[in-house]
């Protein structure tokens, strides 16, 4: 049953769906914690420059994105070239290339909510640790994680939520590959654009549940914090 | 009071904007799919030279233009990349006339930097190969019937990529992102590549018959009919077989 619905175009455009948004999840977590960390407490001149740097996608056309990674990709250019040579195979159309751009693409969604949490933390709760012996790394794991675990839940939500919603970086660079790079919104746009409304129907109402759910249940999170 | 006369000022400006739109309505807009760009840019020039009048074209994918005009986009003429989607629109009673056939497609496969190629060369190619989505592209139909004729779909299906489009399958060859792929013989002809490519036979593939269609919801069908016959003109028909086609008016050299 599982096994034929992801032999479907629509099964097989939710699997790389999620994988891509799960993986681009994981990593923004994992560089986002200490650079929002970072930018949080960070005092120099450069902080609104790297600011600005983190929170460029979310001004910028996709299409800006999409075209410097096309150019980037191209063997014909050293980042391409490089990755060509280490790996055996190119980076644009595959996989590893959604990644790459959707981590960039999500990145000031899951940064900014996390800077935004580590700001207001109590400074003096981590100044007291510090006294009791804490080193930074605990401090971090046993003060700020757990005080900041709802803007920690938020980024995450919001950096799968952005990846699921990812359309023009895709078309541009992804080569529309069922199985591989053909996200859902791709198969939407493909059915879409072949006549095929039933499976447009399907797919757009399914992403239209999925983010509405997601939204309200962000807000009722919120709420909560609030009371 | 001072308020009252900027909110009066910028309706009057809104206005002018308004109208200005309804007075340039005797442009003439053509969406056209992608191959075919280049080819009717080099016809409107001496067009709009010739009859003062003025064209606008909107270019896309054949599926995505047809979508439009199924709801209700102004365009007075669709060059279409097939004689399905015109066909739809005539089944739809959309169409004013009866669709005319300006050119047929011919699809060539390019491999930068490969000098001689043959359909060996297609057959040894290990990398990626770049097609036009079969789905909505009619080269890139042509391009797996291609592939099936050799008896190559099966080996090869792993390797190909789709451009949503002939113009992003040409973007993906062109930057280097794909060694090879099929693209459009009109292509090659625009950019001014010489060797590299094979034209392949058209006993490969369907022929590409590319129909032009007046919708009925085109403001200014009038300028759409005169377009046409001008396209259907034996110079021009003339250059447009120079720009990579066999020529839709009685077609030589083409079963």
């Amino acid at each position: 049953m599982t096994e034929q619905l992801l032999q479907t175009t629509v099964g097989q455009a939710v699997w790389v769906t999620l994988k891509l948004a799960s993986t681009t999840t994981l990593i923004l977590m994992m560089a986002g914690l200490p650079l929002a960390w970072k930018l949080a407490n960070m005092k120099s001149r450069a902080r609104p420059v790297i600011e600005a740097l983190v929170g460029l996608p979310m001004v910028l056309p996709p299409t800006v994105l999409g075209f410097y990674l096309l150019v980037a990709f191209s063997p014909q250019n050293l980042p391409g070239k490089l990755w060509l040579d280490m790996t055996g195979s190119t980076l644009a159309f595959s996989f590893t290339g959604l990644v790459v751009a959707s981590v960039i693409y999500s990145l000031p969604f899951v940064v900014q909510p996390l800077q935004r949490a580590f700001e207001q933390l109590d400074k003096g709760l981590l100044e007291s640790a510090a006294t009791l012996g804490a080193g930074p790394l605990d401090q971090f794991i046993s003060i700020v994680l757990p005080q900041s675990l709802r803007a920690v839940l938020l980024a995450a939500c919001l950096g799968f939520a952005h990846t699921v919603g990812e359309f023009g970086v895709v078309l541009m660079i992804g080569g529309n590959l069922p199985g591989e790079t053909q996200v859902l919104s791709i198969a939407l746009f493909e059915a879409v654009e072949t006549q095929d409304f039933t499976s447009a129907h399907t797919m757009a109402a399914g992403l239209l549940l999925f983010a509405l759910i997601l939204l309200v249940s962000l807000y009722s999170l919120e709420r909560k914090e609030h009371r | 009071m001072k308020i009252l006369s900027v909110i009066k000022g910028l309706a009057g400006l809104a206005l002018g904007a308004v109208i200005s739109v309804q007075a340039s309505a005797d442009v003439l807009k053509i969406a056209v799919s992608a191959n075919f760009h280049s080819a009717l840019k080099e016809l409107v020039t001496p067009f709009e030279k010739q009859t003062g009048d003025k064209v606008a074209i909107s270019v896309g994918s054949t599926g995505a233009l047809y979508n439009q005009i199924s709801h209700g986009a102004p365009f007075d003429l669709f060059l279409a990349a097939d004689k399905r989607r015109p066909q739809m629109l005539v089944d739809a009673g959309k169409a004013l006339d009866k669709p005319v056939t300006y050119a047929y497609g011919r699809l060539a496969y390019w491999k930068p930097g490969a000098g001689k190629v043959a359909y060996q060369t297609i057959k040894a190619e290990k990398g990626r190969i770049a097609i036009a989505n079969p789905r909505t592209a009619p080269y890139g139909l042509a391009a797996q019937q291609v592939l099936e004729h050799m008896g190559l779909l099966d080996t090869k299906k792993h390797q190909l990529v789709q451009g949503n489009n002939i113009a992003q399958t040409w973007q993906f060859v062109k930057t280097g992102n794909v060694p090879s792929g099929f693209v459009a013989l009109s292509q090659l002809r625009a950019d001014n590549v010489t060797g590299d490519y094979l034209v392949l036979k058209e006993d490969l593939y369907d022929r590409i018959e590319q129909q032009a269609v007046i919708p009925k919801s085109a403001p200014n069908s009038r300028l759409a009919q005169k377009f046409l016959e001008y396209l259907e003109g034996e110079a021009q028909q003339k250059q447009i077989q120079d720009a990579g086609y066999y020529p839709g008016v009685h077609p030589t050299g083409h079963k």
